[in-house]
């Protein structure tokens, strides 16, 4: 409009701007200062917040190293194993007629709550065979029962011909329970972004590389991989920052116990049970500092497209 | 692999001999298998909590879920009598629709005039000001529960509101956490709607504003009814959300009758741990509403997805 107030674009922004600067700035800010004090927020710590987190002295109420090497892990897996199976999953999909029923079944989960997840996923992983549907599978099969959940070893069958019946650090099984929930949650997302993206790719390309004598694995590898690297990009991004924000999941599954904890619950045990603001505080910076060079990346490319727009 | 992705052969129409015909459906047996397959796992899980809510007390803890289907129809309904009547769930579906429903409409309401401004006006520093309000995206929502309860507790307004129940302000009250909601939905929100509000035509913008039509004007008539898909798929998320949400209500809730149905079953869970009846009861009740909206709407739900991230 020509001849706009100057403070007009302000006035009809001032809410968003109200509620993001009291409910998200000043927040951020308050962990900030939190994060160099001491654990009732009374006196200047310089960074033994941070110290602590780094040497984790005290690893029965806190271990930090254990919560760092699980979001490691959930970093790598949930989007190594979401991302791919949605792939091949929109593959497969738009060759059926089905194709929809398909869809909405991978989907679902996405509508469900994470407490509603819980109740689902506690009742496959029940240890009581004739409650939990995973070990009366696993019995049937002639293998012995197992607390997925609770248990951080592998089932002892799995590794008796390899020694030790333990696994090193993050390699818990009760790590990957959970991930397998988060997969079966998100993989409807990866599968829906990557179905469209395929919609997308012109049907002449693919029936001029089969003319040419193309087959099915080849036609996969050299032209639709490439095409949608862009969108695999996108939602690996989105995938990495859910799994370095993880908190929902691993809370209403174990609480963080069994050596489950990530960074975010190990967050809020230190703030809200043990009540160390610092070192919950410092947790918090560190997980904000995992997640801003992702973000970066993303802002980057949005950049890139208003550009060209 | 290769069978898998057995294309439809592009002279099909002139293949129709019954060997062709059943080559054909061989060849599409594994894709078939693996999909169906992937089907059945997926929903598994569902399928088991949905069977064994309509199981009787004693059935469920003896044999699994499984064998409920060979025994012939033993299925009640009374752990969904039990679950809305004695444990007080009814009471949290409908605070559920309390929290929700003006948290939705406020993040709208709210994103929709901040995305307006940054689409259609110009002032200083527009697009680094865009990209600070959604890189807000990374904050971990638990890190700002802690100032945000104190702030709470340092600005509470004891007062009781009438019909709904709860304080005016702080914890334990409507609207302390239809404002949360609504700033922890404000990021994306003002990014998808900002995106979508972009793409609009500029003709329609400038012939409005040479007849003299006022930014009000221009955002109700205009910007607002072209961008109901966008809002609509907004609308969606944000109430999937909210209604999905534990935390939120768990910190800044503290009062246990304006609880949600997320955190009365997170109760159940702790309280009644073995008893599954009842656990998978109140599970289902809380997923009847996101499902409904889901089917309803699965359509926008899956636009939003895209605009939110695609686009991006």
């Amino acid at each position: 409009m020509i001849g706009r107030k100057p403070w007009v674009p302000w006035l009809w922004m001032s809410p968003a701007l109200l509620l993001l600067s009291v409910y998200l700035v000043y927040p951020v800010l308050d962990t900030l200062r939190r994060s160099l004090l001491d654990r009732r927020s009374d006196s200047w710590v310089g960074l033994d917040n941070y110290r602590f987190i780094i040497e984790n002295p005290r690893p029965l109420v806190g271990d930090t190293h254990s919560a760092l090497l699980n979001n490691l892990l959930w970093l790598v897996l949930f989007p190594l194993i979401a991302v791919p199976v949605g792939l091949i999953l929109a593959v497969l999909t738009s060759r059926v007629r089905y194709e929809a029923v398909a869809k909405s079944a991978v989907f679902i989960p996405m509508a469900v709550s994470f407490v509603a997840a819980a109740v689902i996923w506690r009742f496959m992983y029940e240890f009581n065979p004739n409650i939990g549907t995973l070990n009366a599978l696993v019995q049937e099969i002639g293998g012995d029962r197992t607390a997925w959940l609770q248990n951080p070893n592998a089932p002892y069958i799995w590794l008796t011909e390899r020694g030790p019946d333990s696994l090193p650090g993050p390699l818990q099984l009760n790590n990957f329970s959970i991930v397998v929930v988060a997969v079966w949650m998100w993989t409807g997302f990866t599968l829906v972004v990557l179905s469209a993206g395929l919609k997308s790719i012109s049907t002449e390309v693919l029936e001029a590389a089969r003319v040419d004598g193309a087959n099915e694995w080849q036609i996969f590898r050299r032209i639709i991989i490439p095409i949608l690297s862009p969108t695999i990009v996108v939602v690996t991004t989105t995938l990495v920052i859910q799994s370095l924000k993880i908190f929902d999941l691993v809370w209403v599954m174990t609480g963080g116990r069994f050596e489950t904890d990530v960074v975010a619950t190990l967050f809020f045990k230190q703030a809200f049970v043990v009540r160390d603001f610092g070192v919950g505080a410092a947790l918090a910076v560190v997980l904000l500092l995992a997640v801003v060079p992702v973000m970066v990346i993303s802002i980057r490319r949005f950049q890139f497209q208003e550009e060209i727009r | 692999m290769a069978t898998v992705y057995r294309p439809e052969p592009a002279v099909a129409t002139e293949q129709r001999t019954p060997g062709h015909i059943l080559k054909r459906i061989l060849e599409r047996l594994p894709l078939h298998l693996v999909l169906i397959g992937m089907i059945l796992l997926w929903s598994l899980p569902t399928v088991a909590l949905l069977i064994s809510s309509f199981r009787e007390p004693q059935a469920i803890a003896s044999p699994g879920w499984w064998t409920s289907l060979e025994q012939g129809w033993h299925f009640t309904t009374s752990n969904y009598e039990q679950v809305l009547e004695a444990r007080g769930m009814g009471r949290a579906f409908v605070n559920s629709l309390l929290i929700t429903v003006p948290a939705t409409i406020l993040v709208l309401l709210f994103a929709a005039m901040a995305a307006y401004a940054v689409a259609w006006m110009d002032f200083p520093f527009r697009n680094a000001l865009f990209l600070l309000m959604v890189a807000l995206l990374v904050v971990p929502l638990q890190m700002t529960l802690i100032p945000v309860l104190r702030l709470y507790n340092q600005l509470a307004i004891d007062v009781t509101v009438p019909i709904i129940g709860g304080r005016l302000f702080g914890t334990s009250s409507y609207l302390g956490i239809w404002l949360a909601h609504a700033a922890y939905g404000m990021p994306f929100a003002i990014y998808l709607l900002r995106n979508f509000f972009g793409s609009l035509p500029r003709d329609l913008f400038e012939s409005a504003y040479l007849d003299g039509a006022s930014d009000t004007r221009v955002f109700f008539r205009i910007v607002l009814p072209l961008s109901m898909p966008a809002l609509a798929a907004l609308a969606i998320f944000q109430f999937l959300w909210v209604w999905n949400d534990l935390l939120v209500a768990l910190i800044l809730l503290g009062d246990p009758n304006l609880a949600p149905m997320t955190l009365r079953i997170t109760n159940l869970v702790s309280s009644f741990g073995s008893q599954y009846q009842l656990l998978t009861a109140a599970a289902f009740i809380s997923m009847v509403v996101p499902l409904i909206i889901f089917f309803a709407l699965q359509r926008y739900f899956v636009q939003g997805i895209l605009a939110g991230a695609v686009k991006g």
